[in-house]
């Protein structure tokens, strides 16, 4: 997995509470077997028109937010379904951090299985970072998941709360599976007691 | 000991290994596995030359991309779709888990399957790359969605890296009143809490209201737990629940099953226990209900008109206005002048027998609206075959609906079942979200009854009116 450390990018910013994962990357993208190659899919329906044109007024399709790397957005960021296409698309497209007052729990997971860092912030400087991410490529906001903290265009520094867990395997690019077969006989361990005290499962 | 609720009690009975900082290892007891969020899990495992740890606790059947016209045998899925079912069936091979293909009478969705066959049973850890995992709930099992890389964490470990969740508790008191059903409990609930209401939180459905569902209402319930921001939605079991499970293939049988229901007849919550976090609905309260918006939040009565954006507050503002654009409707539109085009009845949320019955009931010697498009969608091949032999489908087909194999379908329009621009669609599914149905396409969500009900008026209807 990339590793995430500190990052400065040009913010997306994308006013808009609910942000589904339909929205995000559309079922017609989930019958891929592979997971790579889906940024130019990313909120595709919002994207392209009917003809595959690109809709000039989305976000990403204006010339300072092509580069973004970051994606401000409004609470409840990627309810709806479990698809890790989602957090693919947003990596493959090259946004590594997404700020938003909440999250849908599965989506928030799934980010950090691919690199990206889902902050959470209080609306308010939530709506601060999202003014700063409307002025465009003058703008980088800047993370650093070590100190927790968020730098804005201006200066202004916010703190942010992350699992001390998932921020060591972000820091460090870490395979969750590695990790857990480490711990082999605890799990084997549980297995005997299991199937003594339930053997029906 | 302090009194736990039925969430701790599952929670504390799985915990394989639990590190200082409250991070777990959970042991899964049953993992759910369909086409479309599992190739790249497998694909990892073979990357890293690892194994399937559990194959006897491993269940995979393809539902999502599978057509669901009578001719599939004969093909009918686009390429990609063909390759990811072809996938799956390598993968259930090659690991040796158990495995249900298109051609087998007992495919289904998943979330039908599963507990169709007995794997769901009460106190069981179940998940599954899908969201509505959260369906199996029903049975007092701690159920929830996961992602692929989690997919392939559980294949290859049995167990997820879990932080525990909060509790919640959603009680439903007293009686439901005529014409309404799971699936408006289910909505109400979501309307009353907003999409975000059950994040981080596991809920527990409790009352005299769900105490007297059937199991399929239940799993109707659980079900959309997830659209309520609820990972899991759980109810206690009790004799209904060992009824349902009692003598299913894989239910354990003999002296096994007695042991299995005193371990079962534990699974409650301890008076005193605690929740973060309280919601009541009084059963007398709820209405049929639809969504009118593109958000399962956006729920009202069927008696009520289409809100405008300013009655809400906040973010929901511009959202509700996008909402209504979407939907192409006009605030203060009595919600049963709303038009419709097609009826979709299926799906993991109301794909049952129960729910066909349902639906059956107000269609029997009806005819659908001239012009309409109908269909119903039975969640398993066992389903459709015990709809046909108590003379359900007979009554789909002579209202002129289509009467399909079995699939997801367009609950989420991954197959050719799909709503074409514009089109607006009344769904027994789950999410009406953009383009969930197909790209422009307009859903409404509601009961089998109710979508029965529009069925015949072209409209949608008060189900009441037709009691």
């Amino acid at each position: 997995m990339q590793k995430f450390t500190k990052l400065s990018g040009i913010a997306a910013p994308m006013p808009l509470v609910n942000i589904d994962t339909d929205m995000i990357i559309p079922k017609q993208f989930l019958k891929t077997i592979k997971r790579s190659g889906l940024g130019v899919n990313l909120f595709d329906e919002m994207r392209y028109d009917d003809d595959r044109n690109e809709i000039p007024d989305f976000v990403l399709n204006q010339p300072q937010y092509r580069a973004a790397q970051i994606l401000v957005a409004g609470e409840n960021f990627g309810c709806g379904s479990s698809r890790e296409h989602a957090p693919w698309a947003i990596a493959d497209f090259g946004i590594t951090c997404v700020i938003a007052p909440s999250y849908a729990d599965i989506f928030y997971n799934n980010c950090f299985k691919n690199g990206i860092l889902p902050i959470t912030l209080p609306q308010e400087q939530v709506d601060v970072l999202m003014k700063d991410a409307e002025k465009g490529s003058n703008a980088r906001i800047e993370v650093d998941l070590e100190a927790q903290t968020i730098t804005s265009s201006d200066g202004d520094v916010f703190h942010f709360e992350v699992d001390s867990f998932k921020k060591h395997c972000l820091m460090n690019g870490l395979d969750d599976i590695g990790l857990t077969l480490e711990k082999a006989d605890a799990i084997a361990g549980f297995e005997t007691r299991a199937n003594a005290a339930r053997p029906w499962v | 000991m302090s009194p736990k609720t039925l969430y701790d009690k599952i929670w504390d009975a799985h915990v394989a290994h639990e590190a200082e900082d409250g991070t777990c290892l959970l042991y899964i007891d049953r993992h759910l596995v369909h086409e479309v969020t599992s190739p790249q899990a497998f694909e990892g495992l073979r990357l890293a030359g690892r194994k399937v740890h559990a194959p006897d606790k491993t269940i995979a059947v393809p539902d999502h991309n599978v057509p669901t016209t009578l001719d599939r045998a004969n093909g009918g899925m686009n390429e990609e779709s063909r390759i990811q079912v072809a996938a799956l069936d390598t993968n259930a091979k090659d690991f040796g888990i158990h495995y249900y293909p298109v051609s087998d009478v007992r495919q289904g969705i998943v979330h039908i399957v599963g507990p169709e066959q007995g794997w769901t049973l009460p106190g069981m850890t179940v998940v599954c790359g899908d969201s509505h995992t959260a369906t199996h709930g029903a049975f007092g099992a701690l159920a929830h969605g996961i992602g692929t890389s989690e997919v392939e964490h559980v294949l290859a470990t049995q167990t997820l890296i879990q932080k525990k969740s909060k509790n919640m508790k959603v009680e439903i008191t007293g009686k439901l009143r005529p014409g309404v059903t799971a699936k408006d409990i289910t909505l109400s609930v979501i309307g009353a809490t907003g999409t975000a209401g059950g994040n981080g939180h596991v809920i527990e459905y409790c009352g005299e209201a769900i105490r007297d569902l059937s199991m399929e209402g239940r799993m109707t319930v659980c079900n959309m737990a997830i659209e309520g921001g609820a990972r899991a939605g759980i109810i206690a079991p009790d004799d209904k629940t060992f009824e349902y499970c009692k003598g299913r293939p894989h239910a354990p049988k003999g002296a096994q099953w007695e042991a299995a229901v005193a371990y079962w007849k534990t699974l409650f919550t301890d008076e005193g226990a605690h929740f973060d976090k309280i919601v009541t609905l009084r059963g007398e309260d709820i209405a049929p209900v639809v969504t009118w918006g593109t958000s399962p939040e956006d729920v009202l009565p069927i008696t009520a008109t289409v809100p405008a954006a300013d009655s809400f507050t906040g973010g929901k503002v511009g959202a509700a206005q996008r909402s209504l654009d979407y939907m192409a409707l006009t605030p203060g539109t009595k919600l049963t002048d709303i038009t419709i085009d097609t009826v979709f009845i299926g799906s993991c949320t109301n794909g049952r027998i129960e729910d066909l019955r349902a639906a059956a009931a107000i269609l029997k010697g009806k005819k659908k609206k001239d012009g309409l498009r109908a269909m119903v969608v039975p969640g398993s091949g066992l389903v459709r075959a015990q709809a046909e032999e108590e003379g359900l489908a007979q009554i789909f087909i002579d209202a002129g609906f289509e009467w399909r194999l079995a699939g997801c379908s367009m609950c989420l329009a991954m197959n050719p079942d799909q709503l074409a621009p514009g089109e607006r669609c009344a769904a027994t599914s789950n999410r009406n979200f953009e383009g969930r149905q197909g790209r422009g396409g307009r859903t409404h969500l509601m009961s089998p009854a109710m979508a029965a009900a529009a069925a015949i008026t072209g409209k949608l209807t008060d189900v009441r009116e037709m009691m």
